[in-house]
């Protein structure tokens, strides 16, 4: 196992060596800042490139081929496009907010981004309530989509605003209550200590039939929260255009665009690190040659490659379904989503009192 | 065709008396000028139980303000008609609720199909501005005579009113909602057509018969054989020309390829609407299979010019009908897939099962011809009702089902590929040596008089009506869209629904633009 | 004389070469940098393979448009992948089908909605001259006539393969372009909005009060 905490602290004590400590820390954030921004937006160009090619594949097309070998370079000069396009000062609306709700989302999907444990050792925050933590950043991406649609001037703008507030703050409710599921299995909050407590079986088997049952509907609370197919409603291109982010243009619009795909890798970044193991290697118990050979694959790659797959599933969804009504929508959330997920909280709790867990 | 003049004052109780006789579907309405006798309509009436057929006209002489009564609340599409007949001549019917103008602007002058219409660019320049709302008014007659125009009342100040479209990916084309919203639920729509209004019956008032065959093609583009076969054999039998039995065989499966070609379309685009882009690509995946075949024959994908009069452009290819076949046998085992897919997704169902509900009589009233109406229960038919070419020795069934919901409307699109299939089957091998075209005379020239051809298009019955006056380009040139009873019925049809239901029953509906507003 | 590159198809196989090279030379009047210059072509790159267009079809073009995004022409691969459906995050518009009176206004409204770097492309004889329409009296002769149009796509309508060909022709005219030297851009006297006249454009003096 590749602890990747050697090398921060060995970087953190060099700069501690030569510095005062104020200022190391604060060359420290803004190393840590610099990587995680470069992290998320390389990560988001090979979502967005990942994207095009699962659908075109889904689509018996061949998505992006000449740009690049295969298309690789697409995204790459889809940015530069959208870096240099004008943005258009709008009449009658209100500037400031306007102006503001790109940053708030992208601010909100980076601060959660940073919270992803990726391997050992390699994670920004780690303290003892940092399961909480991210969900409380995760939420108030809402709120910049909120103020997009409401500042825009726009009525299609606005309905898609208000579709995404009740859609996101309803599927919020699911996703915690999947998420306290598995914290009543593993009984910490700590994320570091979560992916720790899978050594011996990822908690999708310890936790068994509630633990599957969650992750099931955690992928779809999950799938809502992002907005994506079939969840869409909020930017339905064939009922609202393109929703709240409809007057954007140039970069305000690049920001949304990046946000959604982030939003859906962190998603399924969360989702790999409380069902599947996060950057714990497949180990099964007895299997010891077989654990000693998952180990020596790094931990990175253990959590991307989960993170990955879960990802592939949702696009998989999304290229399959049509879209729900808004009425639809909220039902399924309301009249299903929550009392099933209330029910397998119960029952979670009481495998782990009766200690049916694997 | 014979027509029966009526009175102007007799006019509204004789209607309403054919009406009481059960002539209760008004297929066509067409507004006439007649020059020196005045200006009027032709109705077109049917009886939809028992098949009976009845034309009927009334007119005016007064050019100044020529009124007639209306019967909008007689037939539910009279509304829509009248409107289009005040919107090209100017007539002003008594007593219909909002008589406003439907294709063109509001500030438009003139009134084009009228016989002394002013075409100059100086009367109506091409008008770079947005239309005015305060100039927005609909013409009632009053008591004494006086014709007032009333300010538009259909929205109030306080209802939140928004546009869908004219460039909008719902809308198919450029066709504009104005939607009242509470919420998500729809109180009001009001429809405005006209952003693709290229006024081809006028046009078609100065082209000759073969020069104007190229201008139905373009109508609904996704029945562009359909419509030129309609106006072919409007030609034909008012020339009495007989076409070959080859003929026949080669017009008929063309027909139904392109009815297939429509309706993978259809569901192509329905399952766009709804938000499946997966199932949208299939269908045109599967549709440019069948357009190679299409080609090969005619030389076109999308419109081919192939009909005309007295035959068809060119001969079948060796090859068509191994390919036909092979194509028939392909397109069935799609299906199943867009089964698989979409139809029995369980989202699609709840999307489109009891949404839009259209009820027999109001099809009818509405006059909604095609899948809509055969959705509802009304046989409509055009290739039962009045058989042409060789439908009447075909066996097929006419897809009839009875909920009249939007799931209804798409299945029934479903199984008439199935049965355009067995259309085909049954003739691919048994096309008879012959001509491919009889001789026409060099300039085609209508005897004088009135004719009258439908073939059912893609989505409906499809109305050429000729009014001649023995020149070689016709006095009077009238398309029956199919889309507009569509249109007109969409108030009906959105009453309570919500805005993620109009893109469901937008559509299932199955309209085209062009079609609707020539 | 820098040529632009397009992959697979070799520069003299494209028609209509003279106005391509007519426009490189007007551009290049004015000497940049090196620098600039070498900015200017990653942008450019950037531009050309990223040309998102707007969803505009009237008629029948667009039926063909839409063949040309689905399976067998598919477009995603020259980098057009995204139609968006707002103006505002559209590089193109595709004008696809005939513009009637009634709504030249409108695409006039959405030309003006994009946001610069904004293209035209003209598809079908209607888009182009009024096409089989042309004698009527409702139609557009012409969207150049109220808006600049960059690459005209003949046809009624034009295949799937002359849409992709006039793509390529507007990623070659993108390639030469300046960004920074913004010479594209600047409307000169003498564009065709100006010249003619029958095309009112300035508004009735109660509508104009009425908006502000």
């Amino acid at each position: 196992m590749y602890d990747f905490s050697i090398i921060t602290t060995a970087i953190d004590q060099f700069l501690r060596s030569l510095m005062p400590s104020g200022l190391a820390i604060f060359i420290e954030c803004v190393l840590v800042a610099l990587c995680v921004l470069v992290a998320y937006i390389m990560l988001a160009i090979v979502m967005i490139f990942m994207e095009r090619k699962v659908c075109a594949a889904f689509q018996c097309r061949l998505g992006p081929m000449r740009v690049g070998f295969w298309g690789t370079l697409q995204v790459f000069s889809d940015v530069f496009k959208m870096i240099i396009k004008e943005i258009i000062d709008l009449k009658r609306t209100d500037n400031m907010l306007y102006n503001l709700a790109p940053y708030l989302v992208v601010l909100s999907s980076v601060l959660t981004f940073s919270c992803l444990p990726f391997a050992q050792g390699l994670e920004v925050l780690d303290f003892n309530v940092g399961l909480f933590f991210l969900m409380a950043t995760s939420s108030f991406g809402v709120l910049g989509i909120m103020l997009a649609g409401w500042s825009s001037n726009n009525k299609f703008s606005m309905i898609g605003a208000m579709r995404s507030g009740a859609q996101m703050v309803s599927y919020e409710l699911s996703i915690g209550l999947s998420m306290l599921t598995l914290v009543a299995l593993s009984g910490t909050l700590q994320l570091s200590e979560i992916v720790a407590r899978q050594s011996h079986a990822w908690f999708i088997f310890q936790g068994h039939i509630p633990a599957f049952i969650a992750f099931v509907i955690y992928l779809i609370a999950g799938n809502a929260e992002t907005n994506r197919g079939p969840f869409d409603l909020p930017e339905a291109e064939s009922e609202l255009t393109a929703g709240y982010h409809t007057e954007y243009s140039g970069m305000g619009f690049g920001f949304f665009y990046v946000a959604e795909f982030m939003n859906l890798f962190i998603v399924s970044g969360i989702a790999s690190t409380i069902f599947l193991g996060g950057w714990m290697p497949l180990h099964i118990p007895g299997l010891e040659g077989f654990n000693a050979v998952m180990d020596y694959i790094p931990g990175v790659v253990w959590f991307l490659a989960k993170t990955f797959f879960v990802i592939w599933l949702l696009m998989w969804v999304r290229w399959t379904f049509p879209r729900l009504r808004v009425d639809q929508v909220i039902t399924l959330e309301w009249k299903y989503l929550v009392p099933i997920g209330l029910v397998n909280l119960l029952i979670m709790t009481l495998c782990v009192v009766m200690g049916w867990t694997l | 065709m014979n027509i029966t003049f009526i009175a102007l004052d007799e006019f509204r109780t004789q209607m309403e008396a054919l009406r009481g006789k059960g002539f209760d579907f008004l297929r066509e309405m067409v507004g006439m000028d007649w020059g020196d006798e005045g200006l009027g309509a032709i109705y077109l009436l049917e009886n939809s139980a028992t098949g009976e057929n009845i034309q009927v006209a009334t007119r005016t002489t007064d050019r100044e303000h020529p009124s007639i009564s209306t019967v909008s609340d007689i037939w539910h599409i009279a509304n829509i008609y009248e409107r289009e007949v005040f919107d090209f001549f100017g007539i002003i019917f008594k007593g219909h609720p909002y008589l406003h103008r439907l294709f063109l602007r509001n500030d438009w002058v003139g009134y084009p199909l009228r016989k002394d219409y002013d075409e100059s660019e100086a009367v109506n320049p091409v008008r770079m501005f947005s239309e005015s709302n305060e100039k927005d008014f609909y013409h009632t007659v009053e008591d004494d005579g006086s014709i007032k125009e009333n300010p538009d009342n259909l929205f109030e100040d306080n209802e939140y009113v928004i546009n869908i479209g004219p460039q909008h990916p719902a809308t198919h084309g450029v066709l504009r909602f104005r939607l009242s919203l509470e919420g998500e639920f729809i109180n009001k729509v009001d429809v405005h057509c006209g952003y693709i209004h290229r006024g081809v019956e006028k046009i078609s008032e100065k082209l000759t018969y073969p020069q104007i065959l190229g201008l139905t093609d373009r109508l609904d583009y996704l029945s562009a054989h359909q419509n030129r076969h309609a106006l072919c054999m409007c030609v034909e039998k008012a020339m009495g020309i007989e076409v070959t039995d080859r003929t026949q065989y080669i017009r008929t499966i063309m027909d139904e390829l392109q009815r297939i070609d429509s309706h993978l379309l259809f569901i192509s685009c329905a399952a766009m609407d709804l938000g499946a882009l997966t199932a949208f690509i299939y269908g045109f995946r599967d549709r440019e299979k069948l357009l190679d075949i299409l080609e090969e024959v005619t030389g076109g994908r999308l419109i081919q010019n192939y009909n005309v009069i007295g035959g068809v452009q060119a001969d079948i290819t060796p090859g068509f009908a191994s390919k036909v076949k092979e194509f028939c046998k392909y397109i069935l085992g799609k299906l199943q897939e867009y089964n698989d897919v979409f139809t029995n997704n369980i989202i699609t169902r709840k999307r489109m099962v009891g949404v839009g509900i259209l009820s027999r009589e109001e099809a009818i009233s509405y006059g909604c011809t095609g899948g809509t109406g055969r959705a509802s229960g009304w046989a409509c038919d055009v290739r039962k009702r009045h058989p042409y070419a060789l439908y009447d020795k075909v066996d097929f069934k006419e897809i009839i089902y009875r909920n009249g919901d939007c799931f209804d409307r798409f299945l029934v699109r479903i199984d008439e590929i199935v049965e355009s299939v067995r259309i085909i089957e049954q003739l691919i091998d048994n096309i008879p040596e012959g001509d491919y075209k009889v001789k026409t005379k060099p300039v085609i020239r209508i005897p004088e008089g009135s004719y009258h051809a439908a073939v059912e298009g893609s989505r409906g019955e499809f109305g050429v009506f000729i009014e001649s006056r023995g020149e070689k380009s016709p006095y009077r040139i009238k398309f029956r869209p199919m889309g507009l009873p569509l249109i007109a019925s969409m108030n009906t049809l959105l009453k309570g629904c919500k805005i993620a239901d109009l893109m469901a029953i937008g559509a299932t509906l199955d309209y085209v633009i062009p079609d609707i507003d020539r | 004389m820098k040529k632009p590159v397009i992959k697979s198809i070799p520069y003299e196989e494209f028609k209509d070469n003279e106005t391509l090279e007519a426009l490189i030379e007007e551009i290049n009047k004015e000497r940049t940098n090196v620098v600039v210059g070498a900015l200017d072509d990653l942008i450019n790159w950037g531009r050309s393979n990223s040309l998102w267009s707007l969803t505009f079809a009237t008629s029948c073009c667009g039926i063909e448009f839409m063949s040309v995004g689905a399976a067998r022409y598919d477009f995603a691969r020259f980098g057009f992948e995204v139609t968006r459906n707002s103006p505002r995050q559209a590089d193109l518009i595709m004008v696809a089908g005939t513009i009637t009176h009634k709504m030249a206004p409108v695409l006039k409204r959405l030309y003006d909605q994009m946001a610069d770097p904004k293209y035209v492309v003209a598809v079908g004889g209607c888009a182009i001259s009024g096409g089989p329409f042309k004698s009527s009296y409702h139609v557009l002769n012409g969207v150049d006539k109220i808006i600049p149009v960059d690459v005209y796509i003949p046809g009624c309508p034009p295949r799937p393969e002359a849409i992709l060909y006039g793509m390529m022709q507007l990623q070659r005219k993108v390639k030469v372009e300046k960004f920074f030297g913004g010479v594209n851009r600047q409307q000169k006297k003498g564009d065709a909005v100006d010249n003619t006249p029958l095309v009112i454009t300035n508004v009735p003096q109660e509508i104009t009060d009425k908006e502000q």
